[in-house]
């Protein structure tokens, strides 16, 4: 009985909450509180700041410490967090975000405008290059009031709001960092947020543990009382974990694809794929452009309908994501479901290589590329050895070569390779994260750029477009044309829309209900009876 | 020689490793007839289990066909555990010999150089030079020698201790022969038998050690190898059994046939001590 009257003053408070905790009524269940969440970080983290380190686990563990100004629905709609409402000017050039009220850091001081503007200008400006590309736009960031913020840019830019999720600009306490090194605040290593759970303990290599915050703005929540993200580096191990009930919790790479079968069997977890739509990885086999004959677009064409995606997604990632059909992920804004790389089929291949006067030898090899492996696992080298079979059958020799983690990031960047496997994320918009590895303005020596050296004008016109467009529509065609042209010049091999598993215990409820997933603040997240 | 066989016969445990022995031989000649095209054809549904679908000994996680995989692969150790002690022999010998011989400040040194070596533990160093040289078949060649020819050089040089000091050898320099010539002619074949049977434990140390760094992924990633179907198979394991028993079986079997072979080999060429031991037993 305390259980629902609870639920109903938190009701009450947010709108967003109501809608929670009205579907979970819908479903019988009340939330509980109560409860400690167990769960699993791998690899761990080296901080748990965001913006000084923006790897995924720490965006996971820290994502439940901090919170942003907005969070994203998996259709990458934005839903109120710190902000509680925000207009737009007509023009698109100005931003009002009006803040939630009685929002207290964990240390007990108010969070107020200043420290949004703070973050925004200042901290993530300088530790976090992403931000920092996209917040120099900022012409002007005011505070009207102690509850307001005013951001005016030097031009529109319609996908700024992404920008605002706490993976991207976690909101950070300015009278704990002003003035000092931001890296090297006694703040990074006891990270003070606003979020839902405050940080505890951190034994290295062991566990960390973060416990509820009394003071949350949100009356009645969290659920849980703590949440315990213990550190375990062995897949084996951490399979053994889940299915023993020690952690009720995994995300992420923490369970490798070939072990979610089996565990999809048990009746007691849960596994879901959704909760990535807002980074959206996609994975591709890269060429260098400057390796003959890869500047061939027949080659390239030839390459991509050698390939048996569903193959790749069903056999080696048993299910986990999904084949690829043109350069934007169909979970990020501006994908065109109409526009898609040609069908898988051999013979196509082998003429088309024909046609590029490619004849094969005795052997029956038309040429030779290397093939640096990516060095992140098992799967990833029996994919290298899948594309090594499947280029075979169409007279395209790969010679394998192994490397490190280290080794793969420096020769990706310095352009000494021919063809390798590469994925990054998209940031929920096109501008944010597929522009960068197409456009011959970011041909660099950096790795997750554009590496492969593609230039096409037409493309960098499109891009450019669409990135300084203020209408959805005008960014809609420039998008739809740039993935025509894409998808027939193939500069790269687009292989799967990526997915990792969470998988939960099923007593553990809200786990995933935004489009980030297990990055979440799971200040809505509780434990069944 | 027919001495030697029937001494080699005597003992049945080395009967039976010579067959085993001579059947991997042949699979590993036969593996192209046997199994034609690559062992990394994707020749079936994935996760066959044995006997299924026509593969003898199931298929793998891309459908590979693991008896395919075996048979090729067996090319692979064999090539490797023979390349490898060959060049572990001639540094070995070398360096053995001249220890031995010369004695001194050169046996000294030698063996200074020889005990840094064996300080080091040998798979590491291996693991070391294989990842510092890029995995490849030259490099896993190279590495195993590196590791493998300490034991030969302190074994050679016990045995040119003792044999320098005897009768023939004296006579030889009396003669006037070269130090080369003593060194190759005379002393190197009466040295001979414990270099064989050690050699052929070599061989056997060799192919677990190339399968235990396949196994690590630190083999050639474009050869199929024991090692590697069994590294590839163990996160499978309970899904696909068959993916790491059988080569592990394979290895097993060979790496038995060589240390029964040597140990054959080692009473056929000491019938002296073979004979005592048969009689204590």
């Amino acid at each position: 009985m305390t259980v629902s009257r609870r639920g109903l003053l938190a009701a009450s408070a947010a709108a967003p909450v109501l809608m929670r905790v009205q579907d979970a009524l819908a479903q019988g269940i009340a939330p509980r509180r109560g409860g400690t969440l167990t769960s699993i970080l791998s690899p761990e983290p080296p901080v748990l700041q965001i913006g000084v380190n923006n790897q995924g686990p720490t965006l996971v563990a820290a994502g439940k410490i901090f919170q942003g100004l907005l969070t994203f629905s998996p259709t990458l709609e934005p839903i109120p967090v710190l902000a509680k409402s925000w207009t737009i000017s007509p023009d698109g050039k100005e931003y009002v975000f009006k803040l939630q009220e009685g929002v207290k850091f964990h240390d007990g001081h108010p969070m107020t405008a200043d420290d949004v503007i703070f973050s925004i200008m200042k901290f993530h400006m300088e530790v976090a290059p992403r931000a920092r590309a996209i917040f120099a736009l900022i012409e002007k960031a005011e505070a009207p009031d102690p509850l307001t913020v005013r951001l005016t840019l030097k031009q529109p830019f319609q996908p700024f709001l992404l920008m605002f999720d706490n993976s991207a600009c976690a909101i950070v306490p300015k009278h704990l960092f002003d003035g000092q090194d931001y890296r090297t605040a006694p703040a990074v290593q006891r990270p003070v947020g606003t979020g839902p759970f405050r940080f505890a303990e951190w034994q290295r290599g062991n566990f960390i543990r973060l416990e509820r915050f009394a003071d949350y703005w949100k009356p009645g929540q969290p659920y849980l009382d703590a949440i315990i993200y213990r550190i375990v580096p062995d897949s084996q191990s951490r399979r053994l974990a889940l299915e023993t009930g020690q952690v009720l919790l995994t995300q992420g790479s923490d369970i490798e694809p070939f072990d979610v079968p089996a565990l999809r069997s048990r009746p007691n977890l849960e596994v879901s794929t959704k909760g990535w739509e807002y980074f959206s990885p996609l994975a591709w086999i890269e060429l260098n452009h400057r390796v003959k004959p890869l500047d061939d677009v027949r080659v390239r064409q030839a390459i991509s309908m050698a390939l048996d995606r569903n193959f790749i997604t069903q056999r080696l990632w048993f299910g986990v994501g999904k084949p690829a059909t043109n350069p934007i992920a169909s979970t990020t804004r501006f994908h065109d479901a109409s526009v898609k790389i040609a069908a898988h089929d051999v013979k196509a291949a082998a003429a088309l290589l024909d046609a590029a006067g490619l004849k094969p030898n005795a052997q029956g090899v038309r040429f030779t590329l290397k093939h640096l492996t990516l060095p992140y696992g098992e799967v990833w080298s029996r994919l290298a050895e899948y594309l090594k079979q499947s280029l075979r059958q169409v007279g395209i020799a790969l010679e394998l070569e192994s490397t490190d983690a280290g080794s793969w990031a420096r020769r990706v960047g310095a352009w000494e390779y021919d063809t390798t496997i590469n994925f990054v994320y998209q940031f929920g918009d096109p501008t944010l994260g597929v522009e960068r590895t197409y456009v011959s303005s970011n041909i660099q020596k950096v790795t997750f750029t554009n590496t492969g050296g593609y230039s096409n004008p037409k493309v960098d016109e499109l891009f450019a477009t669409a990135r300084n467009s203020a209408d959805a529509k005008d960014r809609q065609a420039a998008f739809s044309a740039v993935q025509k042209i894409l998808c027939e010049e193939v500069p790269q091999i687009w292989l799967m829309e990526m997915a990792f598993p969470t998988i939960h215990d099923k007593k553990v409820r809200n786990v995933v209900t935004t489009g980030l997933g297990v990055h979440a603040s799971f200040d809505d997240v509780f434990l069944t009876a | 020689m027919r001495d030697f066989w029937r001494r080699f016969r005597r003992n049945k445990g080395a009967v039976v490793g010579l067959v085993i022995l001579l059947l991997v031989v042949v699979l590993a000649a036969t593996a192209p007839w046997l199994f034609p095209g690559s062992p990394w054809d994707m020749a079936g549904a994935p996760f066959s289990p044995p006997g299924e679908m026509g593969m003898l000994l199931g298929t793998d996680s891309l459908g590979r066909d693991v008896a395919a995989g075996i048979a090729h692969g067996a090319r692979i150790s064999l090539l490797v555990g023979a390349v490898s002690t060959v060049a572990a022999l001639l540094v070995g010998v070398t360096l053995g010999a001249v220890a031995g011989y010369l004695g001194g400040f050169v046996d000294d040194a030698v063996m200074r150089f020889t005990e840094f070596f064996q300080t080091i533990p040998s798979f590491v160093l291996a693991i070391l030079l294989v990842a510092i040289f890029t995995p490849s078949i030259g490099s896993v060649v190279f590495a195993i020698a590196i590791v493998s020819w300490p034991p030969v050089a302190r074994v050679v040089r016990a045995e040119f201790l003792s044999l320098r000091g005897r009768e023939f050898v004296q006579a030889a320099e009396v003669l006037g022969k070269s130090r080369l010539s003593i060194v190759l002619t005379d002393i190197l074949p009466n040295a001979l038998s414990p270099i064989v049977v050690l050699s052929s434990l070599m061989v056997a140390s060799a192919i677990l050690l190339e399968s235990a760094l396949s196994f690590l992924g630190l083999g050639d990633p474009n050869l199929m190898t024991w090692g590697f179907l069994i590294g590839s198979g163990r996160s499978v394991i309970r899904l696909a059994w068959w993916m790491s028993v059988f080569p592990g079986v394979a290895i097993f079997l060979t790496v038995l046939a060589l240390n029964l072979v040597g140990e054959g080999l080692s009473d056929a060429l000491n019938p002296r001590l073979a004979r005592q031991r048969g009689g204590a037993a």
